[in-house]
């Protein structure tokens, strides 16, 4: 079973979202995603300042295996992007939920977090798969 | 079901993600793919290839049952150990699978053939050896190791015999040789330096361990086709298969026209094929922005589309390479239909990497 941390929040598409506390929310893909995918060759990310709707989908991840839409879990502005994974996208397979983070977004609807999963209904998910 | 080889626990051992490769239960990488591959382009790395099909080909008529079953003339081997690669055709000159056949007299020949097209290999073999004085012996009992990378001969020579490191000391590429318990070949599939060990199933795990031991990365699936499409070598089911002829699949060069009067299965077929140039070629493609080739993508050429059969990124070069089948008239560039769109990709030969360089 891979690593699930409780104080993110999960989109059944693999995303997980961290709460920063400014009203800016952290997206990165799960351990298990990035298992699932193996190693990572390209990352595409979009533009600080493009504007995202929840569910859209808005960077790929790119494996020796297959290239993955990521969709960002909130809708909002795209304010930051992990600009390392460039030339090192391998952290997001090291770190997935830390250095291999992939882009922050200011949300303009708050209240969509609340159509994300725990940690538990993610692990659920999982199983399912 | 599912096969296992000997090495199966060996595999579970070094943390091996195992997956089904045509019924067989596999290591596709021991963490990292990528890692695993630069160990093989940098230092050393090992693969259990213990899922193929090992054929000992014996009796009076055997050189004769060759120069039917392949495309490649075995007439042409005359030293003993010296190995061939060629494809088995079928009459309408569609490669059934290929193959790489060592020489070890005119009465003795050993093959190795895939294992995903085991059951049909022997059938055929079966067939075509009823008119022939041979005897076609599958060989279940070993288990095949590759060791491969720059370094894999001198980590290997650490644990042979002096008198196996006598008896492979010097010995030149696509040659092998049976000494002690082991078969060990200077073949491979990565386009580096190494050995491929035949070895009795019961030995099979401490050798594992003592080349794990002697410094040699374990390296799964993943790492093999990526090394292999680099080296631009095919792989069966992928670049060629019953319905391709080996000249559309980089195989001219392992099919023997003269003697003109050898009749070797498939043969007509590919007298007109080459004569009237019908064919289309198998090329390799360059993608050098970000993005990944994947096989099944269309190619769209000067005139006409192909495929792309194999596609990888390639570690050792940073970007993205394939092997493509396209008409014959393709030029320099081409495009291929990537996620939705159309990207500009270089036509180079059908080969990238060699012995830890690009050849691009």
């Amino acid at each position: 079973m891979s690593n699930i941390p409780s104080e993110l929040k999960y989109a059944s598409s693999h995303e997980w979202v961290r709460n920063e506390g400014d009203g800016t929310f952290t997206v990165g893909i799960s351990e298990h995603a990035q298992e699932l995918l193996g190693d990572m060759v390209f990352v595409e990310l979009p533009e600080v300042g493009d504007e995202v709707d929840a569910g859209e989908d808005c960077a790929v991840a790119e494996s020796v295996k297959a290239a993955s839409d990521i969709y960002s879990p909130i809708s909002g502005e795209i304010v930051a992007i992990n600009e390392d994974l460039e030339d090192a996208p391998e952290t997001v397979n090291n770190d997935a939920y830390g250095d291999g983070w992939l882009f922050v977004v200011k949300a303009s609807d708050e209240s969509e977090l609340e159509n994300l999963l725990d940690a538990e209904g993610y692990a659920n998910t999982i199983d399912e798969d | 079901m599912t096969s296992k080889t000997v090495l199966h626990a060996k595999h579970l051992e070094a943390n091996a993600k195992m997956v089904d490769f045509h019924g067989w239960e596999m290591p596709i990488n021991y963490g990292s793919q990528i890692e695993e591959h630069n160990a093989v382009r940098t230092d050393a790395g090992m693969f259990d290839v213990s899922h193929m099909t090992i054929v000992d080909v014996k009796g009076e008529q055997a050189q004769a049952f060759l120069r039917k079953l392949v495309a490649n003339d075995v007439a042409k081997l005359t030293v003993p150990g010296k190995a061939l690669y060629t494809g088995m055709l079928n009459e309408q000159g569609g490669v059934i699978d290929d193959l790489i056949i060592y020489f070890f007299s005119e009465t003795q020949y050993r093959l190795v053939v895939n294992s995903a097209t085991r059951e049909k290999d022997l059938a055929h073999m079966a067939k075509v050896s009823a008119d022939f004085a041979v005897e076609v012996t599958e060989r279940p009992e070993f288990a095949m190791i590759a060791v491969q990378g720059p370094n894999a001969k001198a980590k290997t020579a650490t644990l042979l015999t002096s008198e196996q490191q006598a008896a492979v000391e010097g010995m030149k590429p696509f040659f092998g040789v049976q000494v002690g318990d082991l078969f060990i070949a200077t073949t491979g599939y990565t386009g580096e330096d190494g050995y491929e060990i035949v070895v009795p199933n019961d030995q099979a795990a401490d050798l594992w361990q003592q080349l794990l031991d002697a410094g040699v990365a374990p390296a799964g699936l993943g790492a093999r086709d990526t090394l292999r499409l680099e080296a631009g070598m095919n792989l069966y089911g992928l670049d060629m298969d019953e319905s391709v002829s080996p000249l559309a699949a980089n195989m001219a060069w392992t099919i023997a026209w003269e003697p003109e009067d050898r009749d070797f299965i498939g043969r007509d077929v590919l007298v007109k094929q080459r004569a009237e140039k019908s064919t289309d070629k198998l090329v390799g493609l360059v993608l050098e922005e970000k993005g990944v080739l994947r096989s099944g993508s269309k190619v769209i050429v000067e005139g006409g589309e192909g495929v792309i059969t194999s596609g990888t990124f390639s570690p050792t070069l940073g970007f993205s390479v394939a092997l493509a089948r396209v008409p014959r008239s393709t030029g320099e560039t081409a495009q291929v239909e990537m996620r939705k769109k159309l990207v500009n990709v270089k036509v180079v030969k059908p080969s990238f990497v060699r012995n830890g360089k690009s050849v691009l």
